[in-house]
Protein backbone atom coordinates (compact mmCIF):
# COMPACT_ATOMS: atom_id res chain seq x y z
CA UNK A 1 0.00 0.00 0.00
CA UNK A 2 2.94 2.35 0.93
CA UNK A 3 4.92 1.02 -1.67
CA UNK A 4 2.17 2.03 -4.20
CA UNK A 5 1.46 5.60 -2.49
CA UNK A 6 5.36 6.23 -3.21
CA UNK A 7 5.19 5.37 -7.02
CA UNK A 8 2.53 8.06 -7.55
CA UNK A 9 3.66 11.39 -9.13
CA UNK A 10 3.65 13.77 -6.45
CA UNK A 11 1.55 16.09 -8.39
CA UNK A 12 -1.08 13.26 -7.81
CA UNK A 13 0.03 12.41 -4.04
CA UNK A 14 -0.33 16.47 -3.24
CA UNK A 15 -3.67 16.34 -5.40
CA UNK A 16 -5.36 13.42 -3.21
CA UNK A 17 -4.07 15.03 0.24
CA UNK A 18 -6.10 17.84 -0.95
CA UNK A 19 -8.84 15.82 -1.31
CA UNK A 20 -9.14 14.63 1.72
CA UNK A 21 -8.66 18.03 3.00
CA UNK A 22 -11.55 20.19 1.18
CA UNK A 23 -14.42 17.05 1.18
CA UNK A 24 -14.41 16.82 5.13
CA UNK A 25 -14.35 20.86 5.22
CA UNK A 26 -17.14 20.84 2.34
CA UNK A 27 -19.40 18.18 4.27
CA UNK A 28 -18.34 20.21 7.83
CA UNK A 29 -19.62 23.28 6.39
CA UNK A 30 -22.54 21.64 5.02
CA UNK A 31 -23.62 20.09 8.50
CA UNK A 32 -22.32 23.43 10.07
CA UNK A 33 -25.11 25.23 8.66
CA UNK A 34 -27.53 22.74 10.36
CA UNK A 35 -26.44 22.78 13.47
CA UNK A 36 -26.29 26.68 13.42
CA UNK A 37 -30.10 26.27 13.12
CA UNK A 38 -30.72 23.37 15.67
CA UNK A 39 -28.58 25.57 17.83
CA UNK A 40 -29.69 28.93 17.50
CA UNK A 41 -33.52 27.24 17.42
CA UNK A 42 -32.81 25.05 20.97
CA UNK A 43 -31.65 28.31 22.39
CA UNK A 44 -34.80 30.05 21.20
CA UNK A 45 -36.81 27.37 22.63
CA UNK A 46 -37.47 26.36 18.70
CA UNK A 47 -36.87 22.76 17.16
CA UNK A 48 -35.55 24.30 14.22
CA UNK A 49 -35.76 22.29 11.18
CA UNK A 50 -37.05 18.79 11.12
CA UNK A 51 -39.21 17.78 8.33
CA UNK A 52 -36.23 16.46 5.51
CA UNK A 53 -34.67 13.16 6.83
CA UNK A 54 -34.31 12.24 10.60
CA UNK A 55 -34.99 15.57 12.71
CA UNK A 56 -33.64 17.63 9.83
CA UNK A 57 -30.63 16.03 9.22
CA UNK A 58 -30.64 15.81 5.43
CA UNK A 59 -32.34 19.84 5.39
CA UNK A 60 -28.26 20.60 4.20
CA UNK A 61 -28.63 18.86 1.39
CA UNK A 62 -32.28 19.94 0.57
CA UNK A 63 -31.05 23.52 0.42
CA UNK A 64 -27.80 22.70 -1.83
CA UNK A 65 -30.19 21.05 -4.28
CA UNK A 66 -32.67 24.25 -4.05
CA UNK A 67 -29.61 26.80 -4.45
CA UNK A 68 -27.69 24.92 -7.41
CA UNK A 69 -31.42 24.82 -9.18
CA UNK A 70 -32.19 28.90 -8.91
CA UNK A 71 -31.40 31.05 -11.20
CA UNK A 72 -28.32 33.22 -10.87
CA UNK A 73 -29.59 36.57 -11.70
CA UNK A 74 -27.07 39.04 -12.68
CA UNK A 75 -27.98 43.04 -12.70
CA UNK A 76 -28.41 45.02 -15.71
CA UNK A 77 -25.60 47.55 -15.31
CA UNK A 78 -23.34 44.92 -13.02
CA UNK A 79 -19.78 44.64 -13.80
CA UNK A 80 -20.46 40.66 -14.83
CA UNK A 81 -16.70 39.55 -15.00
CA UNK A 82 -16.19 41.00 -11.15
CA UNK A 83 -19.72 39.75 -9.98
CA UNK A 84 -19.19 36.58 -11.04
CA UNK A 85 -15.47 36.82 -9.93
CA UNK A 86 -16.43 37.72 -6.24
CA UNK A 87 -18.10 34.57 -4.93
CA UNK A 88 -14.77 32.87 -6.09
CA UNK A 89 -12.55 35.40 -4.72
CA UNK A 90 -14.21 34.83 -1.24
CA UNK A 91 -13.78 31.08 -1.17
CA UNK A 92 -10.80 30.72 -2.65
CA UNK A 93 -8.67 31.87 0.46
CA UNK A 94 -10.80 30.08 3.21
CA UNK A 95 -9.83 26.54 1.05
CA UNK A 96 -6.35 27.62 0.23
CA UNK A 97 -5.72 28.81 4.36
CA UNK A 98 -6.12 25.04 4.97
CA UNK A 99 -3.14 23.49 3.53
CA UNK A 100 -0.51 24.46 6.18
CA UNK A 101 -3.04 23.56 8.95
CA UNK A 102 -1.02 20.54 11.06
CA UNK A 103 -4.11 18.10 11.83
CA UNK A 104 -1.38 15.76 13.99
CA UNK A 105 2.03 15.69 14.94
CA UNK A 106 3.75 15.73 10.59
CA UNK A 107 0.27 15.41 9.56
CA UNK A 108 0.40 18.67 7.39
CA UNK A 109 -0.11 19.00 3.45
CA UNK A 110 2.85 21.82 3.43
CA UNK A 111 5.08 22.46 5.86
CA UNK A 112 6.40 25.83 5.63
CA UNK A 113 8.48 27.96 7.94
CA UNK A 114 6.41 31.06 7.69
CA UNK A 115 3.04 29.27 8.43
CA UNK A 116 1.62 31.70 10.57
CA UNK A 117 2.53 34.47 8.02
CA UNK A 118 0.62 32.29 5.11
CA UNK A 119 -2.79 32.22 7.53
CA UNK A 120 -2.78 35.77 8.45
CA UNK A 121 -1.87 36.77 4.70
CA UNK A 122 -4.65 34.85 2.94
CA UNK A 123 -6.65 35.67 5.85
CA UNK A 124 -6.84 39.10 4.69
CA UNK A 125 -7.26 38.14 1.43
CA UNK A 126 -11.23 37.29 2.27
CA UNK A 127 -12.34 40.79 2.19
CA UNK A 128 -11.60 41.38 -1.52
CA UNK A 129 -14.81 39.22 -2.35
CA UNK A 130 -16.80 41.19 -0.30
CA UNK A 131 -15.82 44.60 -1.63
CA UNK A 132 -15.55 43.49 -5.27
CA UNK A 133 -19.17 41.63 -4.98
CA UNK A 134 -20.54 44.57 -3.50
CA UNK A 135 -19.03 47.14 -5.66
CA UNK A 136 -19.95 44.47 -9.47
CA UNK A 137 -23.48 44.56 -8.19
CA UNK A 138 -23.99 48.12 -8.81
CA UNK A 139 -26.58 48.52 -5.93
CA UNK A 140 -26.36 50.81 -3.05
CA UNK A 141 -27.33 48.18 0.03
CA UNK A 142 -24.78 46.30 -1.54
CA UNK A 143 -21.88 49.19 -1.56
CA UNK A 144 -22.83 49.87 1.66
CA UNK A 145 -22.12 46.20 2.73
CA UNK A 146 -18.77 46.70 1.17
CA UNK A 147 -17.60 49.64 2.89
CA UNK A 148 -18.55 48.89 6.22
CA UNK A 149 -16.93 45.78 5.82
CA UNK A 150 -13.98 47.00 4.14
CA UNK A 151 -13.64 49.33 6.87
CA UNK A 152 -14.19 46.39 9.88
CA UNK A 153 -11.31 44.09 8.55
CA UNK A 154 -9.04 46.29 8.20
CA UNK A 155 -9.43 47.81 11.74
CA UNK A 156 -10.04 44.20 13.04
CA UNK A 157 -6.79 42.50 11.36
CA UNK A 158 -4.44 44.49 12.82
CA UNK A 159 -5.57 43.32 16.81
CA UNK A 160 -5.80 39.93 15.09
CA UNK A 161 -1.95 40.01 13.87
CA UNK A 162 -1.12 41.75 16.78
CA UNK A 163 -2.32 39.25 18.96
CA UNK A 164 -0.75 36.04 16.66
CA UNK A 165 2.49 38.29 17.03
CA UNK A 166 2.02 37.53 21.12
CA UNK A 167 1.19 33.83 19.76
CA UNK A 168 4.36 33.83 18.20
CA UNK A 169 6.60 35.57 20.91
CA UNK A 170 5.60 32.85 23.37
CA UNK A 171 6.28 30.03 21.17
CA UNK A 172 9.54 31.19 19.35
CA UNK A 173 8.58 30.04 16.06
CA UNK A 174 5.63 30.90 12.99
CA UNK A 175 5.71 26.99 11.93
CA UNK A 176 2.18 26.05 13.37
CA UNK A 177 3.80 22.63 14.18
CA UNK A 178 6.23 24.36 16.41
CA UNK A 179 3.65 26.34 17.57
CA UNK A 180 1.97 23.42 19.21
CA UNK A 181 4.73 21.71 20.64
CA UNK A 182 5.77 25.00 22.77
CA UNK A 183 2.45 23.96 24.25
CA UNK A 184 3.25 20.40 25.10
CA UNK A 185 2.37 20.02 28.83
CA UNK A 186 -1.23 19.68 30.31
CA UNK A 187 -4.24 22.38 30.19
CA UNK A 188 -2.86 24.81 32.01
CA UNK A 189 0.55 24.82 29.54
CA UNK A 190 -1.38 26.09 26.89
CA UNK A 191 -0.93 29.88 25.28
CA UNK A 192 -4.85 30.36 26.62
CA UNK A 193 -3.60 30.73 29.88
CA UNK A 194 -0.51 33.40 29.60
CA UNK A 195 -2.13 35.25 26.67
CA UNK A 196 -5.60 35.47 28.12
CA UNK A 197 -6.44 39.00 26.75
CA UNK A 198 -5.05 37.80 23.40
CA UNK A 199 -7.14 34.97 23.22
CA UNK A 200 -9.78 37.18 23.93
CA UNK A 201 -9.13 39.55 21.19
CA UNK A 202 -8.55 36.98 18.50
CA UNK A 203 -11.46 35.22 19.16
CA UNK A 204 -13.29 38.38 19.43
CA UNK A 205 -11.52 39.95 16.16
CA UNK A 206 -12.06 36.57 14.40
CA UNK A 207 -15.75 36.99 14.69
CA UNK A 208 -15.25 40.28 13.56
CA UNK A 209 -13.38 39.28 10.04
CA UNK A 210 -15.62 36.31 9.54
CA UNK A 211 -18.43 39.10 9.09
CA UNK A 212 -20.43 37.36 12.11
CA UNK A 213 -22.94 38.30 14.37
CA UNK A 214 -22.55 40.45 16.76
CA UNK A 215 -20.54 42.05 13.83
CA UNK A 216 -22.34 41.06 10.52
CA UNK A 217 -23.14 45.33 9.68
CA UNK A 218 -22.02 44.17 6.31
CA UNK A 219 -25.14 41.72 5.97
CA UNK A 220 -27.07 43.91 8.39
CA UNK A 221 -30.14 43.04 7.27
CA UNK A 222 -32.39 45.48 9.21
CA UNK A 223 -30.43 48.29 8.11
CA UNK A 224 -28.98 47.42 4.33
CA UNK A 225 -31.17 44.41 3.22
CA UNK A 226 -28.44 41.85 3.37
CA UNK A 227 -25.84 44.12 2.25
CA UNK A 228 -22.76 42.67 -0.04
CA UNK A 229 -24.58 39.60 -1.40
CA UNK A 230 -28.12 41.19 -1.83
CA UNK A 231 -27.79 40.80 -5.85
CA UNK A 232 -26.66 37.47 -5.89
CA UNK A 233 -28.58 34.33 -5.80
CA UNK A 234 -28.66 30.62 -6.09
CA UNK A 235 -25.29 29.39 -6.28
CA UNK A 236 -23.34 32.38 -6.57
CA UNK A 237 -24.79 33.13 -3.32
CA UNK A 238 -23.93 29.79 -2.16
CA UNK A 239 -20.71 29.93 -2.42
CA UNK A 240 -20.56 33.27 -0.44
CA UNK A 241 -21.90 31.37 2.19
CA UNK A 242 -19.71 28.25 2.17
CA UNK A 243 -17.08 31.13 2.22
CA UNK A 244 -18.47 32.07 5.34
CA UNK A 245 -18.61 29.04 7.10
CA UNK A 246 -15.19 27.85 5.64
CA UNK A 247 -13.69 30.68 7.46
CA UNK A 248 -15.79 30.17 10.60
CA UNK A 249 -14.50 26.68 10.96
CA UNK A 250 -10.61 28.12 9.89
CA UNK A 251 -10.85 30.33 12.88
CA UNK A 252 -12.22 28.11 15.29
CA UNK A 253 -9.49 25.47 14.54
CA UNK A 254 -7.07 28.18 14.60
CA UNK A 255 -8.22 29.27 18.07
CA UNK A 256 -7.57 25.56 19.24
CA UNK A 257 -4.21 24.96 17.59
CA UNK A 258 -2.68 28.70 18.47
CA UNK A 259 -4.13 28.78 22.03
CA UNK A 260 -5.91 25.74 23.04
CA UNK A 261 -2.87 23.30 22.02
CA UNK A 262 -4.07 21.90 19.55
CA UNK A 263 -4.14 18.41 19.03
CA UNK A 264 -2.27 18.05 22.78
CA UNK A 265 -4.62 16.24 25.84
CA UNK A 266 -5.17 18.52 28.05
CA UNK A 267 -4.24 15.90 30.76
CA UNK A 268 -0.94 15.77 32.35
CA UNK A 269 1.08 12.69 31.12
CA UNK A 270 1.42 10.79 33.94
CA UNK A 271 -2.26 10.75 34.75
CA UNK A 272 -3.34 9.18 31.23
CA UNK A 273 -0.41 6.18 31.47
CA UNK A 274 -2.10 3.45 29.16
CA UNK A 275 -5.19 5.04 28.20
CA UNK A 276 -4.44 5.60 24.34
CA UNK A 277 -8.10 7.68 23.78
CA UNK A 278 -6.91 10.14 26.32
CA UNK A 279 -3.45 11.22 24.94
CA UNK A 280 -2.39 13.16 22.04
CA UNK A 281 -4.38 12.93 18.83
CA UNK A 282 -6.36 14.54 15.87
CA UNK A 283 -9.74 14.04 18.50
CA UNK A 284 -8.61 16.65 20.70
CA UNK A 285 -8.08 19.05 18.11
CA UNK A 286 -11.63 18.23 16.45
CA UNK A 287 -12.92 18.60 20.39
CA UNK A 288 -11.57 21.74 20.64
CA UNK A 289 -12.40 23.41 16.84
CA UNK A 290 -16.19 21.97 17.57
CA UNK A 291 -16.07 24.04 20.80
CA UNK A 292 -14.72 26.93 19.27
CA UNK A 293 -17.47 26.37 16.33
CA UNK A 294 -20.17 26.07 19.10
CA UNK A 295 -18.96 29.33 20.52
CA UNK A 296 -20.04 31.50 17.34
CA UNK A 297 -22.99 30.37 17.47
CA UNK A 298 -24.24 30.76 20.77
CA UNK A 299 -22.87 34.58 20.29
CA UNK A 300 -24.97 34.99 17.76
CA UNK A 301 -28.04 33.86 19.08
CA UNK A 302 -27.21 35.92 22.18
CA UNK A 303 -26.10 39.00 21.32
CA UNK A 304 -27.86 41.87 19.26
CA UNK A 305 -25.68 43.49 16.34
CA UNK A 306 -23.08 46.25 17.12
CA UNK A 307 -23.35 49.37 16.14
CA UNK A 308 -21.10 50.79 13.53
CA UNK A 309 -19.03 53.64 14.95
CA UNK A 310 -18.99 50.98 18.50
CA UNK A 311 -17.35 48.28 16.57
CA UNK A 312 -14.62 50.56 15.25
CA UNK A 313 -14.07 52.21 19.18
CA UNK A 314 -13.71 47.85 20.07
CA UNK A 315 -11.21 47.64 17.21
CA UNK A 316 -9.21 50.66 17.65
CA UNK A 317 -9.09 51.99 20.55
CA UNK A 318 -9.77 48.84 23.02
CA UNK A 319 -8.23 45.79 20.97
CA UNK A 320 -5.46 47.34 19.58
CA UNK A 321 -3.88 48.75 23.06
CA UNK A 322 -4.75 45.90 25.04
CA UNK A 323 -2.71 43.74 22.41
CA UNK A 324 0.45 46.15 21.85
CA UNK A 325 0.71 46.24 25.97
CA UNK A 326 0.53 42.28 26.32
CA UNK A 327 2.72 41.49 23.84
CA UNK A 328 5.37 43.32 25.95
CA UNK A 329 4.17 41.41 28.78
CA UNK A 330 4.47 38.32 27.34
CA UNK A 331 8.11 39.58 25.43
CA UNK A 332 8.91 40.22 28.95
CA UNK A 333 7.57 37.08 30.87
CA UNK A 334 9.64 34.95 27.32
CA UNK A 335 13.20 36.72 28.72
CA UNK A 336 12.35 35.90 32.78
CA UNK A 337 11.75 32.13 31.74
CA UNK A 338 8.58 32.62 33.52
CA UNK A 339 7.65 28.78 34.75
CA UNK A 340 6.46 26.66 33.72
CA UNK A 341 5.49 27.96 29.82
CA UNK A 342 9.12 29.02 29.16
CA UNK A 343 11.20 27.78 31.64
CA UNK A 344 14.21 26.05 29.71
CA UNK B 1 15.65 24.09 -12.58
CA UNK B 2 13.08 23.78 -15.62
CA UNK B 3 10.01 23.99 -13.94
CA UNK B 4 11.32 26.85 -11.34
CA UNK B 5 12.31 28.59 -14.49
CA UNK B 6 8.57 27.94 -16.31
CA UNK B 7 7.06 29.14 -13.17
CA UNK B 8 9.51 32.39 -13.03
CA UNK B 9 8.10 33.29 -16.74
CA UNK B 10 4.32 32.56 -16.07
CA UNK B 11 4.61 34.88 -13.06
CA UNK B 12 6.63 37.46 -14.57
CA UNK B 13 4.05 37.67 -17.88
CA UNK B 14 1.07 38.23 -15.22
CA UNK B 15 2.77 40.71 -13.37
CA UNK B 16 4.03 42.69 -16.47
CA UNK B 17 0.73 42.22 -18.20
CA UNK B 18 -1.08 43.17 -15.08
CA UNK B 19 1.20 46.85 -14.50
CA UNK B 20 0.11 47.39 -17.94
CA UNK B 21 -3.51 47.24 -17.23
CA UNK B 22 -2.89 49.36 -14.31
CA UNK B 23 -2.41 51.84 -16.66
CA UNK B 24 -4.45 51.67 -19.20
CA UNK B 25 -7.69 50.63 -18.17
CA UNK B 26 -10.27 53.26 -17.60
CA UNK B 27 -11.79 52.23 -14.85
CA UNK B 28 -9.91 52.79 -11.50
CA UNK B 29 -11.38 50.01 -9.75
CA UNK B 30 -10.00 47.70 -12.77
CA UNK B 31 -6.66 49.63 -12.94
CA UNK B 32 -6.64 49.16 -8.71
CA UNK B 33 -7.45 45.29 -9.30
CA UNK B 34 -5.22 44.78 -11.99
CA UNK B 35 -2.66 45.90 -9.21
CA UNK B 36 -3.60 43.65 -6.65
CA UNK B 37 -2.95 40.87 -9.11
CA UNK B 38 0.38 42.16 -9.70
CA UNK B 39 1.55 42.63 -6.76
CA UNK B 40 0.44 38.94 -6.23
CA UNK B 41 2.64 37.63 -8.56
CA UNK B 42 5.66 39.46 -7.84
CA UNK B 43 5.15 37.66 -3.76
CA UNK B 44 5.30 34.86 -5.73
CA UNK B 45 8.70 35.90 -7.74
CA UNK B 46 9.97 36.42 -4.07
CA UNK B 47 9.06 33.59 -2.94
CA UNK B 48 10.90 32.33 -5.93
CA UNK B 49 13.83 33.59 -4.82
CA UNK B 50 13.78 31.96 -1.61
CA UNK B 51 12.59 35.22 0.32
CA UNK B 52 9.02 33.79 1.54
CA UNK B 53 8.55 36.16 4.35
CA UNK B 54 9.05 39.10 1.99
CA UNK B 55 6.72 37.66 -0.25
CA UNK B 56 3.70 36.61 2.59
CA UNK B 57 4.65 40.37 4.09
CA UNK B 58 3.65 42.28 0.90
CA UNK B 59 0.62 40.09 0.17
CA UNK B 60 -0.32 40.57 4.08
CA UNK B 61 0.59 44.32 3.84
CA UNK B 62 -0.28 45.63 0.35
CA UNK B 63 -2.67 43.50 -0.78
CA UNK B 64 -4.31 42.75 2.73
CA UNK B 65 -4.65 46.21 3.80
CA UNK B 66 -3.31 49.01 1.70
CA UNK B 67 -5.31 48.02 -1.83
CA UNK B 68 -7.62 47.65 0.53
CA UNK B 69 -8.22 51.46 1.69
CA UNK B 70 -7.40 52.27 -2.09
CA UNK B 71 -10.70 49.97 -3.54
CA UNK B 72 -12.59 51.80 -0.33
CA UNK B 73 -11.66 54.93 -1.86
CA UNK B 74 -12.05 54.19 -5.38
CA UNK B 75 -15.18 52.67 -5.19
CA UNK B 76 -16.49 55.93 -4.11
CA UNK B 77 -15.21 57.64 -6.89
CA UNK B 78 -17.76 59.09 -9.57
CA UNK B 79 -15.67 58.57 -12.75
CA UNK B 80 -16.47 61.10 -15.83
CA UNK B 81 -13.98 59.72 -18.44
CA UNK B 82 -14.16 62.98 -20.47
CA UNK B 83 -12.78 65.27 -17.53
CA UNK B 84 -10.29 63.32 -17.34
CA UNK B 85 -9.19 62.96 -21.09
CA UNK B 86 -9.79 66.57 -21.22
CA UNK B 87 -6.25 67.82 -20.67
CA UNK B 88 -4.55 65.26 -22.02
CA UNK B 89 -2.95 67.10 -25.28
CA UNK B 90 -1.89 69.51 -22.81
CA UNK B 91 -0.36 67.66 -20.62
CA UNK B 92 1.25 65.45 -22.81
CA UNK B 93 4.83 67.02 -23.34
CA UNK B 94 5.42 67.30 -19.54
CA UNK B 95 3.97 63.58 -18.95
CA UNK B 96 6.35 61.80 -21.66
CA UNK B 97 9.62 64.17 -20.58
CA UNK B 98 9.12 62.75 -16.99
CA UNK B 99 8.70 59.46 -18.11
CA UNK B 100 11.87 59.44 -20.29
CA UNK B 101 13.53 60.87 -17.58
CA UNK B 102 12.12 57.95 -15.08
CA UNK B 103 13.20 55.43 -17.95
CA UNK B 104 16.43 56.78 -18.66
CA UNK B 105 17.07 56.73 -14.97
CA UNK B 106 15.80 53.31 -14.19
CA UNK B 107 18.34 52.18 -17.43
CA UNK B 108 21.42 53.29 -15.68
CA UNK B 109 20.77 51.65 -12.60
CA UNK B 110 19.27 48.30 -13.56
CA UNK B 111 20.67 49.01 -17.29
CA UNK B 112 22.88 46.07 -18.53
CA UNK B 113 25.81 47.71 -17.50
CA UNK B 114 24.76 46.67 -13.38
CA UNK B 115 22.58 43.85 -14.21
CA UNK B 116 23.01 40.13 -15.35
CA UNK B 117 24.73 36.86 -13.82
CA UNK B 118 27.94 38.26 -15.68
CA UNK B 119 28.58 40.70 -13.04
CA UNK B 120 26.66 39.27 -9.79
CA UNK B 121 26.64 35.47 -10.03
CA UNK B 122 23.77 33.94 -8.69
CA UNK B 123 23.90 32.69 -4.60
CA UNK B 124 23.65 29.70 -4.31
CA UNK B 125 20.40 28.08 -2.97
CA UNK B 126 19.83 28.14 1.10
CA UNK B 127 20.29 25.17 3.07
CA UNK B 128 16.47 23.57 3.90
CA UNK B 129 16.34 24.13 7.09
CA UNK B 130 17.46 27.85 6.98
CA UNK B 131 14.84 30.28 7.56
CA UNK B 132 14.45 33.48 5.89
CA UNK B 133 12.26 35.24 8.69
CA UNK B 134 14.67 34.22 11.14
CA UNK B 135 18.21 35.65 9.19
CA UNK B 136 15.93 38.63 8.32
CA UNK B 137 14.83 39.54 11.10
CA UNK B 138 18.29 39.03 12.95
CA UNK B 139 20.10 41.30 10.39
CA UNK B 140 17.29 44.12 10.70
CA UNK B 141 17.66 44.19 14.48
CA UNK B 142 21.63 44.14 14.73
CA UNK B 143 23.00 45.45 11.64
CA UNK B 144 20.29 47.56 10.42
CA UNK B 145 18.44 48.45 13.70
CA UNK B 146 19.16 52.34 13.13
CA UNK B 147 17.57 52.61 9.57
CA UNK B 148 15.01 50.06 10.77
CA UNK B 149 14.08 52.71 13.35
CA UNK B 150 14.43 55.56 12.21
CA UNK B 151 12.34 54.41 8.88
CA UNK B 152 9.77 53.93 11.74
CA UNK B 153 10.11 56.91 13.39
CA UNK B 154 9.50 58.87 9.63
CA UNK B 155 6.60 56.63 9.40
CA UNK B 156 4.99 58.09 12.72
CA UNK B 157 5.80 61.39 11.92
CA UNK B 158 3.88 60.93 8.14
CA UNK B 159 0.64 59.50 10.60
CA UNK B 160 0.80 62.44 12.59
CA UNK B 161 1.17 64.66 9.85
CA UNK B 162 -1.66 63.22 8.12
CA UNK B 163 -4.11 63.00 11.16
CA UNK B 164 -3.44 66.79 12.28
CA UNK B 165 -3.93 67.93 8.45
CA UNK B 166 -7.10 66.76 8.43
CA UNK B 167 -8.84 66.43 11.79
CA UNK B 168 -10.81 69.39 12.27
CA UNK B 169 -13.46 69.46 15.13
CA UNK B 170 -16.45 71.28 13.53
CA UNK B 171 -18.67 73.14 16.37
CA UNK B 172 -21.96 73.55 14.99
CA UNK B 173 -22.44 69.63 14.73
CA UNK B 174 -23.15 67.05 17.55
CA UNK B 175 -21.34 64.20 18.64
CA UNK B 176 -22.20 60.87 19.71
CA UNK B 177 -19.22 59.71 21.80
CA UNK B 178 -19.58 55.85 21.83
CA UNK B 179 -17.08 55.71 24.65
CA UNK B 180 -19.19 57.37 26.89
CA UNK B 181 -22.08 55.57 25.41
CA UNK B 182 -21.03 52.07 26.30
CA UNK B 183 -20.18 52.98 29.62
CA UNK B 184 -24.07 53.82 30.47
CA UNK B 185 -25.28 51.94 33.48
CA UNK B 186 -28.81 50.86 33.87
CA UNK B 187 -28.99 52.47 37.23
CA UNK B 188 -28.57 56.39 37.25
CA UNK B 189 -28.70 56.41 33.55
CA UNK B 190 -30.91 55.11 31.65
CA UNK B 191 -33.98 55.26 33.55
CA UNK B 192 -34.82 57.14 36.81
CA UNK B 193 -37.41 56.44 38.94
CA UNK B 194 -39.62 59.21 40.52
CA UNK B 195 -41.33 59.11 43.32
CA UNK B 196 -45.08 60.39 43.04
CA UNK B 197 -47.56 60.15 45.48
CA UNK B 198 -50.81 58.50 44.47
CA UNK B 199 -53.74 60.56 43.06
CA UNK B 200 -57.78 60.55 42.98
CA UNK B 201 -59.74 60.87 39.45
CA UNK B 202 -61.01 64.06 40.80
CA UNK B 203 -57.95 65.80 42.39
CA UNK B 204 -57.41 69.03 44.48
CA UNK B 205 -56.66 71.74 41.93
CA UNK B 206 -52.86 72.25 43.89
CA UNK B 207 -52.05 68.76 43.26
CA UNK B 208 -53.13 68.56 39.72
CA UNK B 209 -50.94 71.58 38.52
CA UNK B 210 -47.91 70.78 40.70
CA UNK B 211 -48.30 66.67 39.76
CA UNK B 212 -47.40 66.81 36.00
CA UNK B 213 -44.33 69.44 36.72
CA UNK B 214 -42.61 66.45 38.94
CA UNK B 215 -43.57 63.78 36.29
CA UNK B 216 -41.84 65.23 33.65
CA UNK B 217 -38.69 66.57 35.95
Amino acid sequence: MIELWNALPVVIQILIKIIAIVLPLLGMVAYYTLAERKVIGYIQVRIGPNRVGWRGSLQPIADAVKLMMKEIVIPTKADKVLFLLAPMIAIAPALAAWAVFPFDEGLVLADINAGLLYLLALTSLGVYGIIIAGWASNSKYALLGAMRSAAQIVAYEIAMGFALVGVLVAAGSLNLGAIVAAQEGNLLTWFWLPLLPLFGVYLISGIAETNRAPFDVAEGESEIVAGFHVEYSGMAFAVFFLAEYANMILISALSALLFMGGWLSPFPQAWIEGIAILGDGFHWLLLKTFFFMFVFLWLRATFPRYRYDQIMRLGWKVFIPITIVWILVVALAVLAELPPWWSA
Amino acid sequence: MGFEKFLFYVFATITLVAAGMVITRRNPVHAVLYLVLAFISSAALWILLEAEFLGIVLVLVYVGAVMVLFLFVVMMLDVDIATLRAGFIRYLPIGALIAVVLALEIFLIVGPANFGLQQFPAPAPAAPGVSNTEELGLLLYTLYVYPFEIAAVILLVAIVAAIRLTLRRRSDTKYMDPAQQVRVKKGPDRIRIVKMPSERAAVPAVAASAAPQESTE
